[in-house]
């Protein structure tokens, strides 16, 4: 393997991206807080998410981890915002067939940012990084429903 | 040691791993086989595959000369005064699960404490912590000196009376501290506690004599000393053994049944529930003979040598840092300035390089160490110093490819 290679997974919006995270912070108002972690690295997120009538108002983030699992945090916060709780499900499974290497129909989603982590599919040892953040919005959406 | 000799039995180090030769630094996790080993498991399935210590026909017979010859082989590696004290197990784990399930549970109640150390494995954690909470014993840490050692006065004041069982890593699986374990036995054993070390990072790497450590229970695994994964041994004393209840029940540890009550076998079978890991053991048994052949006083010194010699190599990368103490067993940890080790392990692979990146089973640690996460490269018998040569370019072109973000 080359560098080259090294390039499709560590892209320049990437690197943004974690070095100067998005949304890092905390909720003010009404919100629900998430704990995710990877037992298996150690990488850790908290997720705070304010939906209203079944919109994202607002997302935030912190945690430590790589920067392949803080990057995906700082992007998923930006391309859910806004959003409706479906479309971010919708975006959610996108994704995960997106690090899985499967061609999908995105239903016209604006992924942003997000397809520059596209490169870690080819990096299995990493994919768990990338969908961290997207597991912990899933389970809080989850949880907000129940 | 003719390292290049030993190199050769090994048939997985000879490949190229994103087009580089492949440079294995993760053996604290597990360690290569040699082809005798590999070869071993493959007669035993080819030759003579049967159950043990059943049935009469000859397939049976050498299947059970050869399961039990492993368990000699074990009994002389760390010097047992008998192979009665030998019990094969899955692993490192199991062991200490079974002494903490069974001693544990027979000899624990309210008031008693259990000692060990902030720098254990989870697997010398969390089975304590159960027993704990299911006896109503509690659980005390002998605390670390700033360089991920302990101190034996610090170890006389943690361990009193009111301490049952004392569990001690023989060597750190992160830090590379190397424990005074005899001296810790002593201790216990001054205030009628036993002792168990956990000797997963150590009997693959450094001579063991269980007699002369007097400990009351060694565990280690297979898989760490060039054995198969899924084989490990507990060792303990007859007289502990002989008391303790096993914590598995089924076929082979029976002597007789009846409707509503049954008797054990004998030490060690009636610890060996099922039909046990027979392929597993002769090939621990294969492992054992090759690691004799070259000697554990070599293995230990080449590896001092090659951990000195990284030591020293990799302190002239500016932003590294080294955990644990400078007299250390064969691993070195580490995290350079602001990446991830994550994102290091990935640029290493790229190279060809295999390091670990993690907590590394310890996360108490982890956080004693004040990191979330850190990188590991660990030695044994096959490597060389120009391993340690790529890791360290290796380490520098990370810090070249990473640099112009950091």
């Amino acid at each position: 393997m080359s560098f080259n290679n090294l390039d499709t997974l560590y892209r320049q919006v990437i690197m943004d991206h974690y070095k100067n995270p998005r949304n890092r912070g905390a909720v003010e108002g009404d919100h629900l807080t998430v704990d995710m972690n990877n037992p298996t690295c150690g990488d850790r997120i908290q997720l705070q998410l304010q939906v209203e009538d079944g919109i994202v108002e607002d997302a935030k983030f912190d945690g430590e981890g790589c920067s392949i699992s803080m990057s995906s945090a700082s992007m998923m916060t930006q391309a859910i915002k806004g959003k409706s709780v479906d479309e971010a499900l919708k975006m959610s499974h996108v994704f995960s067939e997106m690090m899985l290497g499967n061609d999908v129909e995105n239903d016209n989603l604006d992924l942003g940012d997000i397809e520059a982590l596209q490169g870690v599919a080819k990096f299995p040892a990493r994919i768990k990084c990338a969908t961290l953040a997207w597991k912990a919005m899933e389970k809080g959406v989850d949880e907000e429903e129940a | 040691m003719d390292v290049k000799a030993v190199r050769d039995a090994f048939p997985i180090l000879h490949q190229e791993v994103n087009g580089h030769p492949l440079v294995y630094l993760d053996s604290s996790a597990t360690s290569q086989k040699p082809a005798s080993v590999i070869d071993k498991i493959s007669e035993y399935y080819r030759g003579y595959n049967s159950n043990v210590h059943r049935g009469v026909h000859t397939l049976g017979t050498i299947a059970t000369d050869e399961y039990e010859g492993a368990r000699e082989k074990v009994r002389k590696f760390i010097n047992a005064h008998s192979t009665q004290e030998v019990i094969f197990t899955r692993g490192t784990t199991t062991s200490i699960n079974t002494v903490a399930a069974s001693y544990g549970r027979a000899n624990l109640q309210e008031d008693d404490e259990i000692v060990i150390t902030p720098m254990e494995h989870h697997s010398n954690i969390i089975p304590w912590q159960q027993i704990a909470k299911e006896t109503g014993a509690s659980l005390k840490y002998i605390p670390l000196q700033p360089d991920g050692t302990i101190s034996l006065e610090d170890a006389e004041t943690t361990i009193t009376e009111k301490t049952k069982i004392v569990a001690i890593m023989h060597v750190s699986n992160v830090l590379g501290t190397i424990n005074p374990v005899k001296e810790l036995a002593a201790i216990a054993h001054k205030n009628d506690a036993v002792m168990l070390v956990d000797g997963a990072q150590g009997a693959p790497h450094m001579k063991i004599d269980v007699q002369d450590l007097d400990c009351d229970f060694y565990a280690f695994s297979g898989h760490k000393m060039c054995g198969p994964t899924g084989i490990g041994v507990l060792y303990g004393k007859k007289e502990l053994l002989k008391e303790m209840e096993p914590v598995e029940f089924g076929g082979e540890m029976i002597d007789f049944v009846n409707l509503y009550d049954s008797t054990w076998k004998e030490l060690p079978w009636k610890f060996e529930g099922g039909t046990p890991i027979i392929a597993g053991a002769v090939g621990l048994g294969a492992a054992i003979d090759f690691l004799n052949e070259i000697g554990l006083d070599e293995i230990e010194e080449h590896e001092h040598k090659l951990v000195q010699y990284a030591q020293k190599q990799m302190s002239t990368i500016e932003g590294l840092t080294i955990y644990g103490p400078e007299q250390r067993a064969g691993l070195v940890t580490f995290n350079i300035s602001d990446v991830h080790p994550h994102d290091l392990a990935t640029v290493l692979d790229a190279e060809g390089i295999a390091v670990r990146a993690g907590h590394h089973c310890a996360q108490p640690l982890m956080r004693w160490l004040d990191v979330t996460a850190t990188a590991r490269a660990s030695f044994y018998l096959y490597n060389t110093e120009e391993d340690v040569d790529r890791l360290v370019q290796g380490l520098q072109t990370t810090k070249e490819y990473f640099g112009d973000v950091f």
